[in-house]
């Protein structure tokens, strides 16, 4: 992973390729790279879909090699729907084949010369740019059927559906997975936009005669590697509830904390939620002969994943993630499965962010324009995005927008960017990663679940204000730093609780790129990641006002627990003063 | 007597139930409610009296409801 291709889209006759060695990002890997490139390259100041603007397309520091777990991506970019920095992550295989083809990243730069779209095919032997106006307009799933028959089912893509193509501020970047599937995706802040900007369709990899990255020190990155598949399997989530139920296993026991949000956040509890359980998913998917045990790339131990086939038994979509659920779900008063996985298809086909869809059709429905709990109204809203529509257009711009376009204060929203899967008022570690993050509203940022909720890495009471501010801070240094290894983040369930599996993953680091790495250097690798993401910000226009939930948030009472969010703006002022 | 509503999740429901309402003498505790219906202090990681979290010496009053849950994780 020496390499950095540059794609340069501006060139004469379409887009030209480059690689040039690593330089000054040696040693960085995922999030590290993306950040520190795009605040070292991109102008804070410029607009996302113009020209200044680039996407880094990076694997993590261990993707690539026999690691358990390692395979994922981090796409980042100025964003257009915060206006701030972003790196989006996804799962799939495009992580592992590009770390063997020895890129340690892709960047998409400069102004589309023209209105073409292109397809980049990358394999051993470099870089091919080609015409893809016959995929014009294209959704996921068909444009994927359609590379397959040109390069068969062993390639890893990396693409837009229309969403990214109209430049719509929800628009995801997919990524295929096992089963050549584009339904991982990276999905939040309008990665798929600038993708669109620069006039590319598809990234095509072929590893074909590619080798296994290998370990400076073999032995030692063997026993380590042992350890750390010991260390997942023997831990009760990411060996036990993970694989079983997936990430949904999740809606039972947030709603039963009161903080699972309903109708545009405006309860805590859903009267749907054990129809939309993770234990009923897991039986459906059972029973109609999908998976209810699935990785998302080759690799992973904890497979939270599943497939999930259609009344028929036909594939349909794979398992939807908890975030989905909810978005589409109970954000939405919609207790029906079949209707939230077809949303679900429907998102990753049109290459849209579940999380922010979910919360607009439910912001859409709080002004009117359709009930909650229509079912059949949130999915022709979806297909209006999809269709491009003077109504899509609004919808696919987000929660914030159409809110405003609505005439509507109650947008659950952070820099522009909707709310997860969990309210802040009941949850208030969460809130204040929401606040915080230099992402916009992410729960992966700074996962306080773990702590408020699932008795991960300790307990702090997720009603009170009270230890919110430090547990927020060092979940977001250590997942900054996580997201920089292209380890999936679940892991963090058997890190923060086991230290043997923390001490497995430095010794893998160090194994294989010859480091001597302690825990010491992971906090300070983390705090320089955000830091750099700060400063982006900053420079962007970004001041501390804008780390602040809604004020509606502090107003109005949430049910079951009647409270509101309670942690005072000079509380969250301290998350970065460490 | 009293009578609580017990609910269990995930991995907790197999050969057991997913919600059921119980009969307990006053004054009992979480752990009492856990062992008559065959949950050990071990496998209920997450435990909640009226969707607040509560320890296993917990004392349970007349109409509570308590929700047990393995460990679960996700995002
Ligand atoms: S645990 Fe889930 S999200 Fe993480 S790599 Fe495996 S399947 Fe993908």
């Amino acid at each position: 992973m020496d390499t950095i291709l540059r794609i340069n889209v501006a060139a004469n006759g379409g887009p030209k390729a480059k690689a040039e060695p690593v330089g000054a990002y040696a040693g960085m890997g995922g999030r590290a790279l993306t950040s520190h490139m795009i605040a070292r390259e991109v102008p804070p100041l410029c607009h996302a879909l113009g020209p200044e603007n680039k996407i880094v397309i990076a694997p993590g520091l261990l993707s690539g090699t026999a690691a358990g777990q390692s395979g994922r991506l981090s796409i980042g970019c100025k964003s257009p729907l915060t206006g701030g920095i972003k790196e989006a992550n996804a799962g799939g295989q495009a992580a592992q084949v590009l770390a063997r083809l020895g890129y340690a990243a892709v960047v998409l730069e400069g102004e589309a010369a023209d209105d073409q779209l292109y397809l980049v095919y990358i394999n051993k032997d470099g870089v091919k740019i080609e015409s893809a106006a016959a995929y014009k307009g294209l959704g996921n799933y068909e444009l994927i059927d359609r590379i397959k028959e040109r390069f068969g089912d062993k390639v890893a893509c990396i693409s837009i559906g229309p969403a990214g193509e109209y430049r719509m501020a929800a628009a995801s970047i997919a990524c295929t997975d096992m089963e050549m599937h584009p339904t991982r995706h990276a999905g939040r802040g309008g990665v798929g936009a600038v993708m669109g900007s620069k006039g590319i369709k598809v990234i095509v990899i072929d590893d074909a005669g590619a080798a296994m990255r290998q370990p400076k020190d073999p032995e030692k990155f063997k026993a380590a590697n042992k350890a750390w598949v010991e260390g997942l399997k023997k831990h009760p989530v990411t060996g036990g509830g993970l694989p079983a139920y997936g990430t949904n296993v999740l809606t039972n026991i947030i709603n039963e904390a009161g903080g699972f949000p309903t109708n545009n956040f405006k309860t805590g509890q859903f009267k749907g939620a054990s129809k939309i359980s993770g234990e009923s998913f897991a039986a459906t998917m059972t029973e109609r002969g999908g998976q209810a045990t699935h990785g998302c790339h080759r690799g992973c131990v904890i497979q939270c994943s599943g497939i999930y086939n259609d009344k028929n038994g036909k594939f349909l979509t794979k398992q939807p993630e908890y975030e989905t659920v909810w978005a589409h779900g109970a954000n939405c008063g919609i207790d029906d499965m079949d209707t939230i996985a077809m949303l679900d298809r429907l998102d990753d086909d049109y290459g849209l962010d579940t999380i922010e869809m979910g919360a607009t059709v439910a912001v859409a429905m709080d002004a009117g324009l359709l009930k909650f709990g229509d079912a059949a109204g949130a999915i022709d809203l979806i297909k209006e995005v999809g269709k491009g529509s003077p109504l899509g257009r609004i919808i696919g711009n987000g929660a914030a927008l159409t809110a405003k376009a609505f005439g509507l204060e109650r947008a659950p929203v952070v820099k522009g960017q909707a709310m997860p899967a969990y309210d802040p008022r009941a949850i208030m570690g969460i809130g204040v990663t929401y606040a915080t993050s230099p992402m916009g509203a992410d729960h992966t940022a700074g996962y306080a679940i773990a702590t408020n909720i699932l008795k991960v890495g300790g307990f702090v009471d997720p009603l009170k204000p009270e230890g919110q501010i430090e547990l927020s801070r060092n979940l977001q240094i250590a997942t900054a730093a996580i997201d920089a290894t292209g380890m999936c983040l679940f892991i963090a369930f058997a890190v923060l609780d086991q230290p043997e599996t923390f001490q497995a993953l430095l010794d893998l680091l160090n194994s294989f790129h010859g480091l001597s790495l302690t825990g010491d250097d992971v906090t300070a690798l983390g705090k320089s990641i955000l830091t750099a993401e700060r400063d982006f910000n900053k420079a962007a226009g970004f001041t501390k006002e804008m780390d602040r939930l809604p004020s509606y948030f502090k107003r109005e009472a949430l049910d079951p627990h009647k409270v509101t969010f309670t942690v005072s703006d000079e509380e969250l002022d301290q998350v970065f003063n460490w | 007597m009293m009578t609580i509503t017990i609910k269990l999740f995930a991995s907790l429901r197999q050969g057991r139930f997913e919600s059921e309402s119980r009969a307990l003498a006053e004054g009992s505790s979480v752990l009492d409610a856990l062992e008559l219906v065959g949950v050990s202090a071990a496998e209920a990681a997450v435990l909640f009296v009226n969707s607040r979290h509560a320890g296993p010496k917990h004392i349970l009053a007349e109409g509570d409801s308590l929700a047990v849950f393995p460990p679960v994780g996700g995002g």
